[in-house]
């Protein structure tokens, strides 16, 4: 478990000394991903920002109970997910956060059409992305697709790899602010990805 | 007999893995989560399936792009209204 490292206290201590640099650093470090996780709960961007907001807020109020017992990051982050889950609860759009999590709730999905196999192998291999243009690859185009892919998912995979792929968190990290085991982690990770890669392939053989 | 002479191939060397559930393993085998010896069927597995050799590709390219995402800056709007609330936090 992640607990706060010696450039963690010190952080905490330039925010309480008032340290505008520190903070607005933090800021950047950390904005972009609360927005986007806030918004896996709320109804609009208005107020996943306005989540956003009050969790700083909360943060700086907190600051003097910090006792570095999670990393700041992870702190920070479950206040984020409390506020966020909290605020989705009162526009009736979040459910409980137990089943939420549990991906034995789910129906098990194959990861890739099972008429695509004969016999267990491949009949319908994929094909390589290698031919696909670089900068068609990476597009803007692309990466939308990307973006409804993970907007499609159920909650508690789209919040897995929003935190893994897209924030670049460690296995554990996410773990701890989810409040799930590695398993359960893996088994949501699994299904987010291979649906993102599934929807890769039907937009990127399309347009082939 | 023959499910006792199946049994005996199964624990003697390694059956072989079907594309099937192969893509079943990839996340953990990406994870590095896999036993040694499941990795090692995925590894033999690989080094002879082209289409699960680009499957695994795919999977990785999906990961990167996935994490181009990611370089999203904060809106410049609510950056500015965070630091205010942090001017404001100082003095109170």
């Amino acid at each position: 478990m992640p607990v706060a490292t010696a450039e963690d206290i010190k952080l905490v201590q330039r925010l309480r000394e008032g340290d505008e640099a520190a903070f607005a650093a933090l800021v950047d470090r950390h904005g972009a991903s609360m927005l986007r996780l806030a918004m896996n709960y709320v109804s609009s961007r208005a107020v996943a920002e306005e989540v956003v907001q009050e969790t700083w807020l909360a943060v700086l109020e907190g600051l003097g109970r910090f006792e570095g017992r999670s990393s700041l990051k992870t702190w920070i982050f479950r206040i984020l997910m409390n506020r966020a889950m909290s605020r989705g609860q009162r526009e009736h759009r979040s459910v409980p956060f137990s089943s939420l999590f549990d991906p034995s709730s789910e129906a098990a999905e194959p990861a890739v059409d099972p008429d695509r196999f004969l016999a267990g192998a491949w009949a319908s291999p994929p094909h390589r992305w290698e031919g696909v243009p670089e900068d068609r690859l990476v597009s803007k185009e692309t990466l939308a697709q990307i973006q409804m892919a993970i907007e499609s998912l159920r909650p508690a995979q789209r919040e897995v790899i929003t935190l893994r792929d897209v924030a670049g968190w460690s296995s554990s990290e996410v773990c701890n602010v989810l409040g799930i085991s590695e398993t359960n982690q893996r088994v949501l990770l699994h299904r987010a990805r291979t649906k993102v890669r599934r929807a890769l392939e039907t937009y990127l053989d399309e347009r082939a | 007999m023959n499910a006792l002479r199946r049994f005996w191939r199964r624990i003697r060397s390694p059956s072989p893995l079907p594309c099937r559930d192969l893509v079943e393993y990839i996340t953990d085998y990406l994870e590095g989560t896999l036993p040694a010896e499941e990795r090692a069927r995925v590894d033999q597995h690989l080094a002879g399936c082209d289409g699960c050799t680009t499957y695994l590709e795919q999977m990785r390219e999906t990961i990167a792009l996935t994490g181009r995402l990611g370089a999203e800056q904060i809106p410049a709007h609510l950056r500015q209204e965070l630091l205010t609330a942090f001017q404001g936090w100082k003095q109170g």
